[in-house]
C-alpha cells in the first residue's frame, strides 16, 4: 500500500469533519477520492500532507509513519491542493525555476515539465496572465517536478473546460503507465470513473465505500427500464400488483431486476392492461446514481 | 541547514521582482540623493559650517527621517511583503509540503525580512558616505574632506537596525498570522505613533517599547561625555543601550513563539 490510514480522524473546533478514516491506496492505482464538496476531501490531503496535525490516528505513506518520517516521504510526494498556488509575479517558468531550486532539480527537468503539460510558448509570460487552465497545467508541472512516486491532486479539474479535463485526464492516465501512484480528489464521480482504478467515496467525513472501481459497478442494481406510452398508469398497475417502481418520469419507468422471468411477466401484464410498451430492457444504474445514492444514504 | 540556504535563496528568487525588494534599494538611494540635491543646490548656506557639524547636518537628513517615522513604517512593510508573497499565492500550503524542515522554511523567511532591512539601512550608511565625498568633490569649499565618521556613521546605522529587530519580529508574525494588509499594517501604524510620540516626550519606559526603539536609539546614540571638557571634538557612539537590548530580546522570543504558534496553526 502507498498510503495507509487507520482511525484518521480530524475536528475543527467541536465540529468533527473527518471519522475515523481507513483508506488503502495500492501501488500503481488511480484511486479516485469521491465525495461532495465539504465531505472533507481537502482536509483528508492536508493530513495526508502534514499541514494539520492529525487528531487521532495513524498515516503511513511508503510504509513509513509519516510524522517520523516527514521529510523523506515528502521528497517522494507531488501535490497539488485546490487552487494551484502560483506566483502571479513570476512568469510560469520562473515558477518552476523557483521550486526547482527549493527541490535541487535542473534546468532541463523544468523544460521537460514545460513541455509536457505543453506550456513551453507561454513559459516566459507573467503567471498572473494565464487562463485557468492553463494555471492548473503549470500547478500539475510543479507537483511532477521532483518526478514523485505519489501524486496527490486535489480537484485537479475545478474550473477547467471539457477539453481541460480530458488533457489532465490522458496525462494521469500516462504517469500512471511510468509507474506512478495517483490520489485524485472530485465531487465528480463522472470525471473520475473514466480513469480510476480505486475508488473510496467520503460524505461527512465518513468513508462510504472503498474498492475496485470493478467492485463499485457490481453493487449497483440492475433496474429493468420500460418505455410505454403512459408511465403514470403503468406505474400505479404494477405497484398495483406488488412491484416495486423505484423511478418514474414521463417516458420511462424503473423496476427493480431479479430474473428475466420477471421482465417477462412485466411485459405481459402491462399489454394485457392496455399499455403501449415501447421497450423493456435491463440496465445498470450508472455510476453517478450510485454515487449519489451513497452519499445521500448517509 | 541546506534546507535553510535554499529556502532563503527561494525567498531572493521570488521577491527580487517586487516593491519588498527595490524598496530597501531605492529608499535609501532616493533619501541619500534628497540630501546630497539640498547640499549641492545650496551649497552656500553651509559653506561656512565646520567639518564635523557639517557631516552631522548631512546625515541627519537620512538619519531622523530613520529614526523617526520612516523605520518602523519601513519594518512594517518588508515584514508584510515577504509574508504577502505567500497569502497573495495561496502557497504556504506548498512551501510546508516541501521536504524541508518547517524550521528552515520559516526561519528563512525571517532572516531574509532581517536581511532586507539589513541591506536598506547598510546602503543608506554607504550612500550617506559616497554622496558625502562626491560633494566634497564637486562642491571643494564644503569642508567635507577635513572630517571623517564613516566608522561612526556605520555604527550608528547598525544601532538602528538593532532597535528595529523589536519590531519586525512582531510584525513579521502578525502579517504571517493574517492575510490581509489592514490588520497589521494598522496596528503596526497606531503602534509606531504611540512610540515615536512615547519616545519623543521621553517618557522614562519607552525604552520596553520596541516601536519607539528606533527612536530611542537616535536620542540615545551620542555617548555623554564629560561635559566640563568643552565642546565635543570626536563623536563616540554609544551602541548598546538598553533599549536595544531589549529590542534584541523582543526579537528572539517573538521569534521562537512564532514558530511555534505556525506550527500549531493549520496550514490554508
Amino acid at each position: 500500500m502507498v498510503i495507509q490510514t487507520q482511525g484518521l480522524s480530524f475536528s475543527f473546533g467541536n465540529q468533527q469533519v473527518v471519522k475515523s478514516l481507513s483508506l488503502q491506496v495500492p501501488a500503481g492505482s488511480i484511486y479516485g477520492f469521491l465525495g461532495p464538496n465539504g465531505a472533507g476531501k481537502t482536509t483528508t490531503i492536508k493530513m495526508l500532507l502534514n499541514l494539520l496535525q492529525t487528531g487521532e490516528g495513524s498515516i503511513h505513506i511508503f510504509g513509513q509513519e509519516l510524522q517520523t518520517n516527514r521529510i523523506s516521504i515528502l521528497s517522494q510526494i507531488g501535490s497539488l491542493i485546490e487552487q494551484p498556488a502560483i506566483y502571479h509575479h513570476l512568469t510560469g517558468k520562473e515558477n518552476l525555476m523557483n521550486r526547482a531550486l527549493l527541490l535541487q532539480v535542473g534546468e532541463k527537468r523544468v523544460d521537460e515539465m514545460l513541455n509536457l503539460v505543453q506550456l513551453t510558448g507561454a513559459a516566459n509570460k507573467k503567471a498572473g496572465q494565464y487562463s485557468l487552465g492553463m494555471k492548473q497545467r503549470l500547478g500539475i508541472a510543479l507537483a511532477l517536478l521532483n518526478d514523485p512516486k505519489l501524486l496527490i491532486l486535489d480537484e485537479p479539474t475545478n474550473g477547467l473546460d471539457p477539453n481541460g479535463i480530458i488533457e489532465i485526464r490522458e496525462l494521469l492516465m500516462k504517469l500512471v503507465g511510468t509507474g506512478k501512484t495517483v490520489f485524485i480528489s472530485s465531487h465528480l464521480l463522472a470525471e473520475i470513473e473514466k480513469m480510476a482504478t480505486h475508488v473510496g467515496i467520503i460524505n461527512n467525513g465518513e468513508l462510504m465505500f472503498q474498492g475496485t472501481i470493478h467492485d463499485l459497478q457490481n453493487i449497483s442494481q440492475p433496474l429493468i427500464n420500460i418505455e410505454t406510452d403512459n408511465t403514470v398508469d403503468a406505474a400505479n398497475l404494477l405497484k398495483r400488483h406488488n412491484f416495486t417502481v423505484t423511478d418514474i418520469n414521463n417516458d420511462h419507468l424503473y423496476v427493480p431486476f431479479t430474473s428475466k422471468q420477471q421482465v417477462g411477466e412485466i411485459n405481459t401484464l402491462l399489454v394485457q392492461n392496455n399499455v403501449t410498451v415501447y421497450s423493456i430492457s435491463k440496465q445498470h444504474k450508472d455510476l453517478e446514481k450510485l454515487f449519489l445514492d451513497i452519499t445521500k444514504s448517509n | 541547514m541546506k534546507g535553510f540556504v535554499l529556502s532563503f535563496r527561494s525567498e531572493f528568487y521570488k521577491s527580487r521582482k517586487t516593491m519588498g525588494f527595490w524598496g530597501a534599494i531605492l529608499l535609501p538611494l532616493l533619501i541619500s540623493l534628497l540630501a546630497f540635491a539640498i547640499f549641492f543646490t545650496k551649497s552656500e548656506k553651509f559653506t561656512a559650517m565646520q567639518p564635523m557639524g557639517l557631516w552631522v547636518q548631512f546625515s541627519m537628513i537620512g538619519l531622523g527621517m530613520m529614526g523617526t517615522l520612516l523605520l518602523p513604517m519601513y519594518t512594517i512593510f518588508i515584514a508584510y511583503s515577504v509574508n504577502n508573497v505567500e497569502h497573495k499565492a495561496d502557497t504556504w500550503k506548498t512551501i510546508f509540503s516541501l521536504p524541508i524542515s518547517r524550521w528552515s522554511v520559516y526561519g528563512a523567511k525571517f532572516v531574509y525580512a532581517v536581511f532586507l532591512v539589513f541591506l536598506c539601512l547598510a546602503l543608506f550608511a554607504l550612500f550617506t558616505i559616497g554622496f558625502g565625498n562626491l560633494l566634497s568633490t564637486l562642491k571643494p569649499e564644503l569642508k567635507f574632506n577635513e572630517y571623517h565618521m564613516e566608522v561612526q556613521l556605520m555604527q550608528i546605522y547598525f544601532k538602528l537596525f538593532l532597535s528595529s529587530l523589536g519590531i519586525l519580529s512582531i510584525q513579521f508574525l502578525l502579517s504571517l498570522l493574517w492575510a490581509d494588509f489592514l490588520k497589521p499594517m494598522g496596528l503596526g501604524f497606531v503602534a509606531t505613533i504611540v512610540g515615536v510620540t512615547a519616545a519623543s516626550k521621553n517618557w522614562e519606559y519607552s525604552y520596553l517599547f520596541p516601536y519607539a526603539h528606533p527612536m530611542v536609539a537616535i536620542t540615545t546614540m551620542i555617548k555623554q561625555g564629560d561635559k566640563a571638557r568643552g565642546p565635543v571634538r570626536e563623536l563616540q557612539i554609544d551602541m548598546f543601550t538598553k533599549d536595544v537590548y531589549v529590542s534584541l530580546a523582543i526579537a528572539v522570543v517573538v521569534f521562537i513563539a512564532g514558530y511555534f504558534i505556525v506550527r500549531k496553526k493549520s496550514v490554508k
